[in-house]
């Protein structure tokens, strides 16, 4: 086993010293050379702001970005491990063709930056897809109604329907391809006797998936799965690209707008942070908790 | 010779890995209610027979009959076979993720289509009969290595199959778990009824309970006989040599 000092050694506080250095050099810098204006203070209200006409506090530009941040990573990360699984299973099969075809999918998903995925899904498939299924009109009806908080709750400004429906759609079909890995890598380290114990009681191939196989596959792979979902919310800030009005976009909005670069940005991080920090911190205690039979 | 009452009909067996031929000319026929002992050295395709019988493994040529439905690679009566042939393994392979009972009830449940408290009631009859009852909500886990193996064969029993296959049932245990497994397949042996094949070096339990002796080596049945002849007076030098190596302690 390691031995991690406990104590703090004087080389640590030189390191110290020399990273306050650097970052007062920094600061220097951008407070100084670049003559930047410091307006702190502007941030809280894009952050929730104060309705007059409602009497009440409402979410302004950044914590509206927050919420469909959430919001567009939920549902990505629920469509993605559907598709995760499907794809690892396709993985594993014995058909030759489902296992091309799956390896193909993956391979091209794996192999071309984000970027491209999502401008190329949008604009061939999307625009396709939207128009085929009527989605744009559907959702300007629902987003017309008197009654649709319950819509607006789940999928935010209605209006921005599709746009939400693009966006999820194409991070899950990109993170679809590393899922599907990680259910892969799950169900290949299943035993050889599980799959014959269940073979041998006259179970169905789907049955001995099923029941046997996955359950215990991805009861291994809840780690890599955790860092996966955490993955999604990062990449989500892709998805702005293609006008999803969630937490990246709206900086950028208000960036444009107020000219308050490094604040704006500076809490975005923050938020991403605070966000996947406190899943990651949840999921180490959830698996801690939840200490598997050996 | 093939009768009503025959079960397990191989003729003219063989099985290749590659180069390596694992089974060579295979004959054998067991009947109903039969309980045959397979033993010799490792490697000599003991277990490879013995999962052929369920088709785990695929043999390459000559016929096998078992229960009345011919075994080749692919066939579609494969999963009809296996419902009626119980297979015990050497590392017990039982579900991790699921309780004893679960395990149990499963195959039952999914396979023969039981309603669960049927599936459940029959359960609890067979833990009892492998005495622990008490386990039943436990985990694998948190059994002893004899206490699985017997988990594994009322897993085997509860689908009411009309063979079961040992494939060294006892090999994987410590010493001293070894005998409450063998209680339980002696006290199964005698109940009679049921088609029993059995892999296993326990020479005292073989005694006890086989009508059959088959002593294998290099991947060909040297010798098949009854016990008594088989231990006292055995006809071949490779066959005598195995029993005292083994008979010795």
């Amino acid at each position: 086993m390691r031995i991690y000092n406990k104590k703090i050694h004087w080389l640590d506080i030189v390191l110290l010293l020399a990273l306050a250095a650097a970052f007062a050099f920094i600061w220097y810098r951008i407070d100084g050379a670049l003559n930047y204006k410091w307006r702190w203070e502007i941030i809280p209200n894009y952050i929730v702001r104060w309705n007059p006409d409602k009497q009440a506090w409402v979410a302004n530009l950044l914590l509206q970005g927050v919420i469909t941040t959430i919001r567009v990573s939920i549902y990505a990360s629920i469509l993605a491990l559907i598709l995760g699984v499907i794809l690892g299973i396709a993985r594993c099969s014995k058909n030759l063709a489902i296992r091309m075809l799956a390896r193909t999918y993956l391979e091209v998903l794996r192999n071309i930056p984000p970027v491209v995925v999502i401008f190329i899904f949008y604009f061939f498939l999307s625009e396709q897809l939207v128009t085929a299924f009527n989605i744009e009109d559907w959702a300007r009806a629902i987003a017309r109604q008197e009654d649709n908080q319950a819509w607006e709750f789940f999928f935010g400004d209605m209006r921005r329907f599709p746009q939400l429906v693009s966006g999820v759609v194409v991070l899950a079909l990109f993170e679809s391809a590393f899922v599907g890995e990680i259910v892969r890598a799950g169900i290949q380290s299943i035993g050889k006797g599980q799959h014959e114990a269940a073979q041998s009681i006259g179970m169905t191939k789907i049955d001995q998936m099923r029941f046997i196989v996955l359950p215990q596959a991805l009861k291994k792979v809840v780690p890599p799965m955790a860092n996966q979902f955490i993955a999604i919310i990062k990449d989500s800030s892709i998805i702005s690209l293609i006008s999803v009005q969630e937490l990246t976009f709206k900086t950028v909005e208000l960036v444009a707008s107020t000219r308050a670069i490094f604040e704006a940005w500076i809490t975005t991080a923050l938020f991403y942070f605070a966000i996947c920090f406190t899943l990651s911190m949840l999921f180490r205690k959830l698996e801690n908790n939840n200490v598997p039979h050996p | 010779m093939s009768t009503d009452t025959t079960m397990i009909e191989a003729t003219n067996l063989d099985k290749y890995y590659g180069k390596f031929q694992a089974l060579k000319n295979i004959n054998l026929s067991v009947d109903q209610g039969e309980r045959v002992v397979i033993c010799g050295p490792s490697g000599s395709g003991k277990s490879t027979l013995i999962r052929c019988i369920n088709g785990l493994e695929n043999h390459n040529a000559g016929k096998l009959v078992v229960d009345g439905i011919e075994v080749f690679e692919g066939s579609k009566d494969i999963r009809r076979l296996r419902q009626e042939v119980g297979m015990v393994f050497q590392q017990f392979n039982l579900f991790p993720h699921l309780s004893v009972l679960e395990n149990l009830t499963i195959g039952p449940i999914r396979v023969r289509k039981k309603s669960k408290t049927e599936a459940e009631a029959n359960a609890r009859k067979y833990l009892e009969r492998v005495h622990i009852p008490e386990q039943a909500d436990k985990f694998p886990s948190q059994l002893s290595g004899g206490q699985q193996q017997r988990v594994a064969i009322a897993r085997s029993l509860c689908m009411e199959t009309r063979i079961m296959l040992f494939d060294e049932p006892t090999s994987a245990l410590d010493p001293e778990m070894i005998n409450e497994v063998l209680e339980v397949m002696v006290d199964l042996a005698e109940s009679g009824g049921m088609t029993m094949v059995c892999v296993t070096h326990e020479m005292g339990f073989a005694r006890r309970v086989a009508d059959t002796m088959v002593f294998m080596d290099e991947g060909e049945i040297i010798e098949s006989s009854p016990p008594e002849h088989f231990f006292t007076n055995p006809e071949t030098e490779r066959c005598q040599a195995f029993l005292k190596q083994i008979l010795v302690h």
